[in-house]
């Protein structure tokens, strides 16, 4: 019993990052209609971004912690508009598999020159202490429940990720912006009829979608404290797969599919099978989508001719 | 008459290739390396060219069908052949291509049984579950002991030459050109264009897509073969994800549904990979570069010069 | 296979000003050029290297310079790098300087074989130090069993690496004497009963490792209690560890490289899973304690070379790289060094920079004295030489004791 609490604790913390990297995803399939390839590279940006201001910001402290996070998403958004412009609006108008294939190039791009500019080697994800030593982002305790045990980070990760989803849902529903978004997912074209930028949309909703990633960039680093250039492909894959799993282009579809992947694998690792673990959480991946096959909470569109 | 002249394409490919493929002994093995490294591009590029871009599908699995390929041949040579007692040569001309033949065959009924059920999905839907099924597969292997597990299968012997490999390239071309020129063939490019619109004809859409992927799928399996009897070694962790996406890459670069385009594309990428290596760090920097360079310039596709009706996206 | 009288200017990425890059690179382009294309370059550009006096031993490397495992490949790189500065600087091998040609293999399957075949056919080489990762010298080192040309592997410690062929060699000891030793450490020293073991399922090191491992336990009579995998670049391991802390162990093995077992290490010790941690030679970086900080003291692992060692040659050796690389060496800085000093041993002992005879040499290496120990090469070509297992106290590395093969 303690061990299956545990491993939900474990499984929450791990879907709650996996969450806000998917929810990128699906924002842009929503106005734009492709997979952003170089979205776990922003994500990869962040933790850098994180890893190189910490310092300056104060790291160590709460709000040297909350300042660190803040300048992650402020430049990993300033990241993904600028990929935006010179990347894909060129190609605004072709097909989006060449669309496609520049986000490729770009997350190569970041990929190796991160290599080369950072190093290829893991880095340790913590701030010196100026007295000597070495400290974390936040402050770090470990919290016991009689056998149970929680370190900060992760509620810190929960929490962040919970203000994050509600302030996302806040601007979607309740801002104008939002609303040309939703205007435009729905159909651009008579978005832009109604007198709705589109260009302007789409900056944001690129802002907004790489400010999340680096903001899961840093907390994926701070609780798993080792960052390296090529650390985005793997949550980036699974958080492609969550935001398919719960619909693409559906925004509590997205956080709902990274939660459940979050779980699957967990519950996975745990058991005899954890070999077979990645391939169990797509077979299960598969199987919905053949039961669902626009996802958990996707609308099946009907084509009409 | 079309398809008189293309028969005549094939068996013109096919003496060059037997010509070529004579005087190996006479290449620089790392020249030959690489050009063989480029007529497997070719056949793979090809192959998922009938899924993605003829069909209209969206594939992301090819390199599962690779691997499953791969590994079925490999493990046919292996243990089969030392116990014929044959020679190299009866060896290099009888057994490997019935091992290429069994590993397009193996990957045929993978894609039969991927395709079958997950073909109702749309998009990047289909995207996803095709994904899935190429890391299903990379698991799979890397738990199988006799396979070699993650370390890896090794001792595969080095039959690959250019004969077969561009031979097994040329055929390729030609099943993907004359089926499609076909009257059956037709309905391939009607599914890319208009799902909705074809079913409403009378076409049984789903069939063609089944039967763009199965044949897809044997040619992967085919290339499969070929790279493992070309590096001799085979890891799982060489058939992930990138490597589907280095192939989706050549077939999007090509034109989508275009014959010469893609051939051209792949053998572009490979060499392309091959000539930045001597920049050392900077290489896959500068193909990362070139790709987003090369996709702003001519998104069209590389050696698209006169439209098609209408885009296969 | 070596042609004594082709000689190239420096590499093309140099001329075109990529000299930053830490190596040597082939001029691969001329194949796909012709060699006319750069005759201008070359004549302009060759003159200012007329200098050097004779015709240099071209040795090649293949190593995971990027990717994953760039850890590994580069710390391997720049011992190999300072052992040619120092030997060029000091006249060379009998008059000749050795010039290393090394290539990337991205830590990607199906690269290893391309630039091996690359390195011996166009770039000529008469030997290699290949590849740290076991899988991928499994890929490249037929290649240069077929062609002749010797390779010594630096830290593969895969026990099929030198099956592959009479060609094939290692500086470092191999993994089922190293799971040997650490299982015979747990149940002699540490008095283990139950053991838990959480190993890589996507690497053949980890994999071979933990076999070997097990295979001791079993016949020393400790029981295993618990078994857990995981794959490379995880970075959650706590549903794993939650599991074996169920099954409560007396110890857990861990066989993967540093980047993986310093996140083991601290979410390990923040489940409260407080029993000794041991390793393999994959953790000895000084990423592991940057990493896991304070959750890494207590483990155990063996190590090719200790930086706590005081005798005067091995002082030396880190000072100096020190000095060159303005960090200190791992124990993969040394085999790369001690790699490629062997091949100029060789030489020398050979009398001869032909493959054969640095073949012929290599094999019959007895005593040769290595940074990281007395080296002999046995019937099998591995190194035999002694492991020593250290234990992480407050962030370093402490020298427990030696255990011989």
């Amino acid at each position: 019993m303690t061990e299956l609490l545990q491993q939900l604790i474990n499984g929450l913390s791990l879907g709650a990052i996996y969450a806000l990297i998917a929810l990128g995803y699906t924002m842009v399939y929503g106005v734009l209609r492709f997979i952003n390839f170089a979205h776990s590279d922003v994500f990869m940006v962040g933790a850098y971004i994180g890893f190189y201001l910490g310092p300056r910001l104060g790291a160590g402290t709460v709000w040297g912690g909350i300042a660190t996070l803040a300048a992650a998403m402020a430049g990993s958004a300033v990241l993904g508009v600028v990929i935006e412009k010179l990347a894909y609006k060129p190609l605004r108008n072709r097909s989006n598999l060449t669309v496609l294939i520049t986000a490729i190039g770009v997350s190569l791009f970041l990929q190796n020159a991160g290599q080369k500019i950072l190093g290829a080697n893991p880095r340790a994800f913590q701030f010196p202490v100026p007295g000597g030593g070495q400290q974390r982002l936040f402050p770090e305790t470990q919290l016991h429940f009689r056998s149970l045990t929680i370190s900060s980070n992760q509620v810190i990760v929960l929490a962040v990720s919970a203000v994050l989803l509600v302030a996302l849902w806040w601007i979607v529903h309740r801002t104008r912006i939002g609303t040309a978004m939703r205007a435009m997912s729905f159909n651009a074209t008579a978005a832009s009829l109604v007198g709705i930028n589109n260009d302007a949309v789409i900056s944001f909703t690129f802002a907004l979608g790489s400010a999340l990633a680096g903001a899961g960039g840093v907390l994926y680093a701070m609780n798993y404290p080792s960052i390296d250039p090529l650390m985005g492909t793997l949550p980036g894959l699974k958080a492609f797969v969550a935001a398919v799993l719960g619909g693409i282009g559906n925004l509590p579809g997205a956080a709902l599919g990274g939660m459940l992947i979050g779980l699957v694998e967990t519950f996975v690792s745990g058991t005899r099978m954890s070999t077979y673990r990645d391939a169990i959480a797509f077979a299960i991946l598969i199987l919905i989508l053949l039961f669902r096959p626009a996802g958990l909470l996707g609308k099946l569109r009907v084509e009409k001719v | 008459m079309k398809l008189p002249k293309s028969q005549i394409f094939l068996l013109v490919a096919l003496l060059v290739a037997g010509g070529f493929s004579a005087f190996s002994g006479r290449i620089d093995p790392y020249i030959l390396d690489v050009t063989l490294g480029v007529g497997i591009a070719i056949t793979l590029a090809s192959s998922l060219n009938l899924i993605n871009g003829f069909t209209g599908q969206f594939s992301l699995g090819h390199a599962g069908f690779m691997a499953v390929g791969a590994y079925s041949s490999a493990m046919l040579t292996t243990t089969l052949g030392p116990k014929l007692g044959a020679s190299a040569g009866v060896l290099q001309w009888v057994l490997f291509p019935a091992s290429l033949l069994l590993g397009g065959l193996v990957a045929a009924l993978a894609g039969l049984a991927v395709g079958a059920p997950s073909l109702r999905l749309k998009g990047d839907y289909l995207a996803i579950v095709t994904l899935g099924f190429g890391e299903i597969i990379k698991v799979i292997l890397q738990n199988v002991d006799a396979v070699g597990g993650a370390r890896g299968l090794v001792g595969i012997p080095d039959y690959t030459n250019l004969f077969w490999t561009f031979g097994v390239a040329a055929v390729t071309v030609y099943v993907v050109w004359a089926l499609l020129n076909s009257t059956y063939g037709r309905g391939f490019l009607a599914v890319a264009d208009d799902e909705v619109a074809a079913e409403a004809m009378g076409l049984n859409t789903t069939r063609y897509k089944i039967t763009a992927f199965v044949v897809g799928s044997f040619f992967a399996g085919v290339a499969g073969g070929l790279y493992a009897h070309l590096k001799g070694y085979l890891n799982p962790g060489g058939f992930d994800f990138n490597k589907s996406i280095e192939i989706v890459v050549m077939v999007i670069l090509g034109g989508m549904g275009r014959h010469v385009g893609v051939i051209v594309a792949a053998v572009l990428l490979a060499v392309l990979n091959e000539t930045l290596r001597s920049f050392g760090d900077y290489r896959m920097i500068l193909y990362s570069l070139l790709l987003i360079l090369l996709m702003l310039t001519r998104p069209q596709g590389l050696f698209t010069w006169t439209p098609r009706k209408k885009s296969a996206a | 296979m070596f042609v004594p009288n082709r000689y190239f200017p420096p590499p093309i990425s140099q001329l075109l000003g990529f000299s930053a890059s830490p190596r040597l690179c082939g001029l691969s382009l001329r194949g796909f050029f012709g060699r006319s294309f750069f005759l201008g370059a070359v004549l302009a550009l060759g003159v200012s290297w007329a200098g050097a006096a004779a015709e240099p031993i071209r040795i090649g490397e293949f190593s995971s310079l990027t990717g994953r495992e760039a850890g590994l490949g580069q710390y391997t790189h720049m011992g190999v790098q300072m052992a040619v500065e120092e030997i060029n600087a000091a006249g060379g091998v009998d008059g000749r300087p050795l010039l290393v040609l090394a290539e990337d293999t991205q830590s990607k399957a199906g690269e290893a074989a391309t630039v091996v075949r690359k390195l011996i056919t166009r770039d000529h080489v008469v030997a290699i130090v290949g590849e740290g990762a076991s899988g991928r010298c499994l890929e490249g080192a037929p290649i240069a069993q077929r062609a002749g040309i010797p390779v010594v592997s630096p830290a593969a410690t895969n026990p099929k690496v030198t099956e592959i062929g009479d060609c094939i060699f290692r500086v470092c000891f191999t993994d089922p004497f190293q799971g040997t030793v650490m299982a015979k450490f747990a149940h002699e020293t540490l008095k283990v009963r139950r053991v838990g073991v959480l190993s890589d399922v996507a690497s053949s090191y980890s994999l071979g490792l933990a076999g070997f491992f097990r295979q001791r336990c079993i016949v020393d009579g400790v029981e295993l209690v618990g078994e857990q995998k995981f794959s490379g670049g995880d970075k959650d391991y706590r549903a794993q560890l939650t599991a074996l802390k169920a099954a409560r162990p007396d110890a857990l093995f861990v066989p993967a490289y540093y980047g993986d077992a310093g996140l083991i290490l601290l979410q390990a010790r923040q489940l409260g899973l407080t029993v000794p941690v041991l390793g393999g030679d994959g953790f000895e970086a000084p990423e592991l304690v940057q990493i896991a900080g304070a959750a890494a003291d207590g483990a155990f692992f063996p190590v090719h070379f200790s930086t706590s060692d005081t005798s005067p040659r091995s002082r030396s050796f880190i000072a100096r790289y020190t000095q060159r690389w303005n960090k200190a060496p791992t124990g993969v800085s040394a085999l790369g060094y001690d790699a490629l000093n062997l091949i100029a041993d060789a030489i020398r002992r050979g009398k001869s920079a032909e493959p054969k005879a640095i073949r012929t040499a290599l094999a019959g290496t007895t005593g040769f004295e290595g940074i990281t120990g007395r080296i002999a090469m046995d019937s099998e070509r591995n190194a035999r030489k002694p492991a020593s297992i250290v234990r992480v106290e407050g962030g370093q590395f402490r020298f427990l004791q030696s255990v011989a093969p």
